[in-house]
């Protein structure tokens, strides 16, 4: 059997080939997240689950450059019964458009909380839904999964980092951990096989977020010295490094 | 002179219908009232039966299970009415013609909605949606069109010459005159229409009066007939009787969209749109319960209508059965007909596919869940925005950034060792700042705002009061 014939075969799976096209994509603002994700951005169309168990690490912060681009077309951007008040000065110094905003709240039970969330992903009109979901099963996902294929809109689900264990047919799966100053993202499921390395990001401050720490050299040995915020330079002789502008 | 073309709209089991019995398999029959009761009309499954009007309720029971209802008056009246203000989305000239028919001027009406055929199909079907079942014939003269309706005689003549034949063919019973006068008639041995115009005018004069004379007159169109128009209401109100007490929402549905479909003729007919539908449930010994939709943009949508509903209805528990479903619409707000996109989904169609989207969450979660954020000018946090309607523009840009989430109200914080602390000792990322302001509306805040982290990476805003206690709250989350 010749080598061209063993290559061809589809019980193969080749490691690090190009990722599948999604259909349409918006893109996340951070650059090298960007570059693992399948399309190059958030997929629309799609449900995004992303696992957290801590909050103030920067989870929202993860989508505002997506939602602000968003919030620049005509349709809603849906929050389903956030845990808490979205503070309307701090998301327009972000870029999103307020009058694009529909906060849907004080849902009394689960299942109208489902069925909001259902109707806002199916409809058509939202172009993204954040929610946090309280005990969703895999058939509930499938459900939701469905509606945003249907309704094009791009699906942001905040679980806890214990839903990690289960399965779920969300389009792309995100873990976000701390990692001293700064967030772990780690890829959990995309299209086109998991298995990509984290993505440390800078989600401290709208502008510096760009600035993004990720080459290999980098570990998380570096990060013990504890650099003061918003200086980071790497030494010009590392292969692959990258100068970050020292904070102004 | 312009041709006139007149539609007579025929029910002739309205007082069935109007109890909502016209359909039910049930065989229902309604008698005059007294001793010597006989059958004034039935439903269809009563004629299936071999009931027949005219028979004696007593033999008409003995044909099989009858229902005998024995009412009418003012609700068929109502009913009547209710029918006349949605013809008029066909016409502006409706007249009545009791007790049970409708007159539809529809001569001008004919290049509008594409021809006479075309015209008189919308019209059955949409009375036939309503739950009448109608008998329509259409005569260059009013008189003329109901003689028809009365013989049940669907005809459509359009030309005045051409009436004169299936005219001269009608038994004399159509034209109701008054009893001697008919009486009188068939004992000359006249039967037909045609034998009686073909009488000597002055000798029918003289024997039966000048009205009879006039009578055929305007039939045959010799005289002109004018006929008072109908003047719709300035509101819509109705009360649907339902046929059987409804436990359950689900059995208000049907009502629900006769109700509707008859609201969506009377808007048609006067280019409006509903903003609010006021909807009662009427229970026994008159008790309702009562609730409003309210919409974004006016509609007359049945379909839509129906479905914000029927979201209401799933959230209504009902104390008692219902017996009847009253809809009451006030506010009526001019609405322009539908404009044609050229394309698919274009701007109008997405626009009134966002409205749909918010009226049905509000509709099933409640008026007040749905929300819109603003801006407002002002350095206090919680003043410093709003709730609003969505999509609200805000008027003024924001005045300083923040974290995404706010804590409302601001959560107290245990100080241990002089050091506020939220899961463990926080650490100051960032200079504080103090926000002193709201002097002038009697809630003045001074405060020192801090950005800190705490051990398991979490970023907090928190602030200390600079007055009074000077306690330490967090205040948002920074995530």
């Amino acid at each position: 059997m010749s080598l061209e014939a063993v290559l061809r075969d589809p019980r193969l799976w080749r490691c690090g080939r190009a990722l599948p096209v999604e259909a349409e994509t918006v893109p996340s603002g951070f650059v090298e997240m960007d570059a693992l994700l399948p399309g190059g951005g958030w997929p629309r169309g799609a449900l995004v689950e992303i696992l957290t168990d801590m909050e103030g690490i920067g989870a929202l912060q993860l989508v505002m450059p997506a939602l602000a681009h968003l919030s620049q077309s005509k349709q809603w951007l849906a929050w389903i019964a956030p845990p808490h008040l979205p503070y309307g000065p701090a998301l327009a110094a972000h870029g999103v458009a307020l009058a694009r905003m529909l906060l849907v709240w004080g849902i009394g039970s689960s299942r109208e909380h489902f069925w909001a969330l259902e109707q806002s992903l199916r409809a058509g009109p939202c172009s993204a839904v954040l929610a946090w979901p309280r005990g969703l099963d895999g058939r509930g996902l499938r459900r939701l999964q469905l509606a945003a294929e249907a309704g094009r809109s791009l699906g942001l689900l905040f679980r806890p980092l214990a839903a990690r264990r289960e399965a779920s047919p969300a389009a792309l799966r995100l873990m976000l951990e701390p990692h001293g100053p700064l967030a772990a993202v780690s890829i959990l499921k995309r299209r086109g096989g998991a298995g990509a390395r984290p993505v440390y990001l800078d989600l401290r401050d709208p502008e510096r977020s760009r600035f993004i720490l990720n080459t290999p050299p980098f570990t998380a040995g570096t990060l013990a010295l504890g650099f003061p915020k918003g200086v980071v330079q790497l030494s010009p002789l590392v292969k692959g490094g990258v100068h970050t502008p020292p904070a102004k | 002179m312009r041709t006139s073309l007149w539609l007579c709209l025929g029910l002739p089991t309205l007082p069935l219908e109007t109890l909502g019995l016209g359909d039910s398999p049930q065989a229902c029959v309604l008698t005059t009232p007294g001793r010597e009761s006989r059958v004034r009309i039935g439903n269809r499954a009563a004629y299936a039966l071999g009931i027949a009007p005219g028979m004696r309720a007593g033999a008409a029971q003995a044909l099989g299970d009858v229902e005998v209802y024995t009412r009418g008056g003012s609700a068929e009246q109502a009913a009547l009415e209710a029918l006349a203000a949605w013809c008029g989305q066909f016409t502006s000239v409706v007249s009545l013609a009791p007790p049970d028919g409708l007159l539809l001027e529809i001569g001008q009406s004919l290049t509008l909605f594409g021809g006479v055929a075309k015209l008189v199909e919308q019209v059955r079907e949409g009375v036939l949606d309503l739950g009448y079942q109608p008998l329509l014939a259409i005569a260059p003269t009013p008189l003329a069109a109901i003689f028809f309706a009365r013989a049940h005689q669907e005809v459509c003549i359009t030309d005045l010459r051409q009436l004169h034949a299936p005219l001269s063919r009608l038994p004399l019973a159509v034209l109701g005159v008054d009893v001697r006068i008919a009486e009188a008639l068939t004992g000359l041995g006249l039967r037909e229409m045609g034998e009686c115009l073909r009488l000597p005018r002055d000798g029918l004069a003289r024997r039966f009066g000048p009205e009879l004379v006039r009578l055929l007159d305007r039939v045959s169109g010799r005289q002109p007939d004018p006929r008072l128009p109908f003047e719709p209401p300035a509101r819509f109100g109705r009360l649907l009787d339902l046929p059987q007490e409804a436990e359950d929402t689900q059995a208000l549905q049907f009502a629900a969209r006769r109700l509707l479909l008859e609201l969506a003729g009377f808007l048609r007919a006067r280019g409006a749109g509903a903003r609010q539908l006021d909807w009662r449930l009427v229970h026994r010994d008159r008790r309702e319960t009562s609730f409003k939709l309210t919409l974004l943009t006016p509609s007359r949508d049945p379909e839509h209508l129906g479905q914000l509903l029927r979201s209401r209805l799933e959230r209504l528990a009902l104390p008692e059965p219902v017996r009847a479903l009253r809809l009451i619409v006030e506010d009526l707000c001019p609405l322009a007909g539908v404009t044609l996109a050229l394309l698919p989904g274009g701007k109008e169609q997405s626009q009134a596919q966002s409205f749909a989207f918010l009226e049905r969450l509000r509709a099933r979660l409640g008026e007040d869940a749905v929300r819109g954020l603003r801006l407002l000018p002002d350095h206090r946090p919680e003043a410093a925005w709003s709730f609003c309607s969505p999509g609200e523009p805000s008027s003024s840009p924001g005045m300083r950034s923040g974290p995404l989430w706010l804590l409302d109200p601001p959560q107290a914080l245990v100080v241990r060792e002089g050091r506020p602390r939220l899961r463990g000792p926080l650490e100051l990322m960032e200079r504080g700042e103090r926000i002193e302001s709201g002097w002038w509306d009697g809630q003045p805040m001074e405060r020192d705002y801090f950005v800190v982290r705490n051990p398991l990476g979490g970023r907090y805003w928190i602030f200390r009061e600079v007055e009074g206690k000077r306690r330490w709250f967090v205040h948002g989350i920074y995530d």
